[in-house]
């Protein structure tokens, strides 16, 4: 897998946005307001559904996994750029995690119809490249590309 | 089949983006799991729940979903059927299980994901 790093070369617009911790009532706001966005540059509604998707779930794992984080977006003239960076816990498994239907929610959070499992490996699916870096006691990192067709 | 026979087929009323309505559907999916469906369902899905907060409305945003049939009687709060106005996805609900319409809806020619 490609190490994580932020490619900052022909980004036209760049979009950024803070995610606390377990901010339920705001979760999935800043995904929203990026698919707003995506769709106003008039990009292939199949790459802004993947796009939507993989932070979505991004988004929904700051808020019940992290201590909180950033999702920034890159647009870049080939492809989106999904960066994704919290300040904590991080993963000390990270084969684990990517397994289909691991996962350590709360009951609380299955209740709201999260918790099955499938977020981070439907995030590598949607993207064309993905990368996850994570360290325990400081956080993760997770970078995701979907370029245009 | 349209938003407009489905509600008819399971008894339903629309809750949101009545406007909506003549919309198709090809086919359906139903879940109380969001990343399941984040995972599986494609556009055109009509989404059969029995979750009725704001998480079902984003997911189905994400998605390009058109519309959801909330089960068992539910009926989501002021705040979240606003969100699906706004979104213009269609509400309806019904008082019926989510395997009863599954089955009245699948009977009249509404076909599953192949996953
Ligand atoms: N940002 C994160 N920080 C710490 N742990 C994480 C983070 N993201 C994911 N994890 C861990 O990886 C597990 C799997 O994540 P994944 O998104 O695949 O499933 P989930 O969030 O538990 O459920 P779902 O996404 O299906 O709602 C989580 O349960 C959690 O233990
Ligand atoms: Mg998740």
């Amino acid at each position: 897998m490609d190490k994580y790093f932020k490619d900052e070369r022909d980004v036209a617009m760049r979009l950024k946005y803070q995610i606390l911790r377990d901010d339920f009532t705001r979760a999935g706001e800043a995904s929203s307001k990026i698919k707003k966005v995506l769709k106003q540059l008039a990009i292939d509604a199949t790459v802004i559904r993947r796009a939507a998707i993989a932070t979505y779930e991004a988004e929904i794992n700051l808020v019940i996994h992290s201590e909180g984080g950033t999702l920034e977006v890159y647009i870049k003239p080939d492809c989106i750029e999904i960066y994704v960076e919290d300040d904590g816990p991080g993963i000390a498994d990270i084969e684990l995690a990517m397994t289909k239907g691991f996962s350590t929610a709360s009951v609380a959070v299955r209740e709201m119809g999260f918790g099955a499992g499938m977020g981070l490996p439907n995030m590598e699916k949607v993207s064309d490249n993905f990368v996850i870096e994570s360290e325990v006691g400081v956080g993760t990192n997770i970078k995701m590309t979907v370029r245009y067709i | 089949m349209t938003l407009k026979e489905i509600m008819a087929f399971v008894n339903g009323e629309v809750i949101a983006c009545q406007e909506g309505l003549d919309h198709e559907v090809s086919s359906a999916f139903g879940s109380d799991l969001m990343s399941d469906v984040l995972a599986y369902v494609e556009e055109n899905t009509l989404l059969i729940t029995g979750l009725i907060n704001q998480q079902v409305i984003r997911t189905a945003e994400m998605l390009d979903l058109k519309a959801i049939l909330f089960v068992r009687g539910k009926v989501p709060c002021d705040e979240v059927v606003a969100l699906a106005n706004e979104k213009e996805i269609v509400l309806l609900t019904t008082k019926h299980t989510l395997f009863t319409v599954s089955g009245i809806l699948y009977k009249e020619g509404l076909k599953g994901l192949q996953i």
